[in-house]
């Protein structure tokens, strides 16, 4: 099969039956990628006039936002890094976004994750071995994050309660618990201008991945995003929750357990969260504290939304994030602008993204099916 | 803590004045809220409005000298930002709990971007009444010395009670918030009744954040807001939707958040930081007990995405 540039066949009125597949292959999968991208273009323009108004070159931002997140082998490593936590807790709001809901209180599984594998490493560490000390502070944090976001899914199916506000109501419990206990129990009386648990032994870390400087969350992270996804996509419960998420009364009739979907696949989203608190305290951090409600979950949101909840989108995004989040020291420093310049950027992105939602299904050329009509 | 003549009472003095003073930025958000809310919108953006709103409030009190034009541009300023929501909302296809989580992020950017160079300077004060100055104790004094914000928030509870009831305004309001196709069939205009109340509910929550820079903590700092902002929206379905179910659910939500610290001055320090999570656990329980999966929240606006 070939065909010329200027093959009278390419228009879409006189197609070849041959073409026509690959066409509409093309037309579906297009969609996405052209809004998205007309979207984030949209959002740097919109972001480049709020910089000339402050007397900045934007040209210079985007060249040292290139220089600060990708442009070395060092500032990729840092902005992989960075992406780690991004990934689980973005993982967080997109797998219940299947079924139609909208988490926003991931940060709180974060947190307690964090929280309860410090609180088991406790106990183990230095005592037990290395591998199944980690291997039991990630399932507990597991665990409890999962119960945490699966609550709010639970309390959604069978009382009817919104779980974005559920969400956010627990994650501030989450919040004022980890206080509690870092605080109280499990605090280490060495920790004194900054309240932590006891610190886990240097052998008992995560550590970093061979060869680099990126530690292992960020393995566990893209693996996490990849059994998501095969999860939804392949998997007869991905299909189903698709289905419960397009129409919650369809799904009902045709005998899908909706409410065990839905406490499932909440469940899932906050083990997942559970486990980057639990990352946070094992690779990063050391020790349970304060900074484990570091903004991770509100970031997460914004990746999942830019990602449209797509569990492999979500990778290029949180990377993509991590670079911008980790250019914000040279922003600031080269300059002289405030670190915060990274949030306005975010925050600019997120609204045009959200915003140009409204332009899917409105051009004709993405959808094979009023090819017809239309011409 | 000294507690010279006024012994374990100090405790339920010091709730009482932590409730006044923790509340009125409450107060505020949630009467936003709520009218935004009663319009069939929800706006999760009001923390960042709340923040930006104290910034501005802040910068112009510095530059100007006058707290009372802090207020009113900061009210300008989360008008603007109810307008962006409304208006991008307005759009099919749109989720408006999902832009108001990206308007948080964009408020809170454009607050401590703006803001940086504010942090330094001192800026004149609210003014307040001094109730008690008829008491000779000191602690009184202190607890009796109340903001006007405080008095012109609970007016304005009262005010937006009678007004949802018995003003064309409030009619339309609630039209539109039970029954898109209801408003239509009126010949109201949906979307235009939902920017106004978008941007009613911004000028009130900013009008919390300059109180949070202007007179309680009475600083202008990156940390100023703990969620305040976001709270109001459980505590407006607390309040059920109602002003002065909010007015006393904003005192409820400011005495529970001074209960911690009012014992910790008497000695009782287990259990601190769980008093925190006071408010919240109970919007939850109520939550709880008040939904049922068949039927949305009594006395909740039909349109609301938030109850469908």
């Amino acid at each position: 099969m070939t065909i010329e540039a200027n093959d009278p066949a390419l228009s879409i009125v006189g197609k070849p039956a041959s073409l026509r597949p690959v066409l509409e292959w093309t037309a579906r999968r297009a969609e996405p990628i052209v809004i998205g991208l007309t979207a984030i273009i949209i959002g740097l323009a919109i972001f480049s006039l709020f910089i000339l108004a402050v007397g900045k070159s934007p040209a210079t931002l985007f060249q040292l936002m290139y220089t600060g997140g990708f442009a070395s082998w060092f500032s990729v490593q840092n902005s992989l890094s960075r992406a780690a936590p991004l990934l689980l807790t973005a993982l967080c709001v997109a797998l219940p976004a299947r079924l139609g809901l909208v988490i926003i209180g991931g940060e709180g599984a974060v947190v307690l994750g964090g929280v309860t594998a410090a609180a088991m490493a406790m106990p183990l560490a230095g005592t037990a071995p290395v591998f199944l000390t980690l291997v039991l502070m990630a399932m507990a944090a597991m665990v409890v994050g999962g119960i945490w976001i699966g609550l709010a899914g639970f309390l959604r199916h069978y009382r009817g309660v919104n779980e974005t506000i559920s969400s956010l109501l627990l994650s501030y419990i989450a919040i004022a618990l980890m206080n509690q206990f870092v605080e109280g129990l499990l605090r280490d009386p060495a920790s004194l201008n900054k309240p932590s648990t006891r610190p886990l032994p240097a052998e008992y870390m995560l550590g970093n991945i061979p060869g680099m400087d990126v530690h292992w969350g960020l393995v566990i992270g893209i693996l996490a995003c990849m059994v998501s996804w095969i999860v939804i996509e392949a998997t007869s419960y991905g299909f189903a929750a698709r289905i419960a998420g397009g129409n919650v009364r369809a799904a009902q009739i045709q005998g899908l357990p909706v409410g065990k979907l839905i406490a499932g696949f909440t469940a899932l989203a906050g083990s997942f969260a559970g486990l980057a608190g639990m990352i946070e305290v094992a690779a990063v951090q050391g020790s349970a504290n304060a900074s484990l409600a570091a903004g991770y979950g509100y970031t997460g949101i914004l990746v999942a939304f830019l990602a449209r909840h797509n569990p492999l989108a979500i990778i290029p995004v949180a990377i993509l994030l991590g670079g911008i989040d980790a250019s914000g020291g040279l922003i600031q420093r080269r300059m002289g602008l405030p670190d915060a310049t990274v949030l306005v950027l975010q925050g600019t992105l997120f609204i045009v993204i959200l915003f140009c939602e409204t332009f899917y299904g409105r051009f004709k050329i993405f959808n094979p099916d009023l090819w017809k009509r239309s011409l | 803590m000294e507690e010279t003549g006024i012994g374990i009472w100090g405790v339920p003095l010091a709730i009482f004045a932590g409730a006044i003073r923790v509340s009125t930025p409450f107060i505020f958000v949630s009467l936003g809220e709520t009218i935004t809310e009663r319009s069939g919108r929800i706006n999760l953006g009001l923390e960042g409005t709340l923040v930006f709103g104290a910034m501005t409030a802040y910068a112009m009190a510095v530059m100007t000298g006058s707290p009372t034009l802090g207020v009113l541009v900061a009210m300008m300023a989360g008008a603007i930002f109810g307008l962006i929501h409304g208006w991008v909302c307005k759009f099919p296809k749109v989720n408006d709990i999902a832009i108001g989580i990206a308007m948080m992020q964009f408020g809170l950017g454009m607050a401590f971007f703006l803001g940086k160079s504010f942090i330094q300077p001192v800026a004149p004060k609210l003014p307040s009444i001094a109730l008690g100055s008829w008491s000779t104790m000191p602690q009184v004094q202190a607890a009796l010395n109340i903001n006007v914000l405080f008095f012109i928030g609970a007016a304005l509870a009262l005010f937006l009670f009678w007004a949802f009831k018995n003003t064309r305004i409030g009619l339309i309001l609630r039209v539109v918030g039970d029954s898109t196709d209801a408003a239509r069939a009126m010949g109201i205009d949906p979307d235009r009744v939902r920017l106004l109340a978008t941007a009613a509910g911004g000028s009130l929550a900013a009008i919390g954040g300059a109180y949070l820079s202007l007179y309680y903590p009475g600083s202008w700092n990156e940390g100023i807001s703990s969620g305040q902002g976001l709270m109001a929206v459980a505590l407006v379905i607390f309040a059920r939707w109602n002003p002065i179910g909010c007015f006393l659910a904003a005192l409820l939500f400011g005495g529970a958040g001074a209960l911690g610290p009012a014992l910790q001055s008497v000695g009782v320090t287990q259990g601190y930081y769980l008093f925190y999570a006071a408010p919240y656990v109970l919007t939850l329980i109520i939550l709880i007990a008040t939904s049922s999966p068949t039927r949305s929240l009594a006395g909740a606006p039909g349109a609301l995405s938030l109850t469908k």
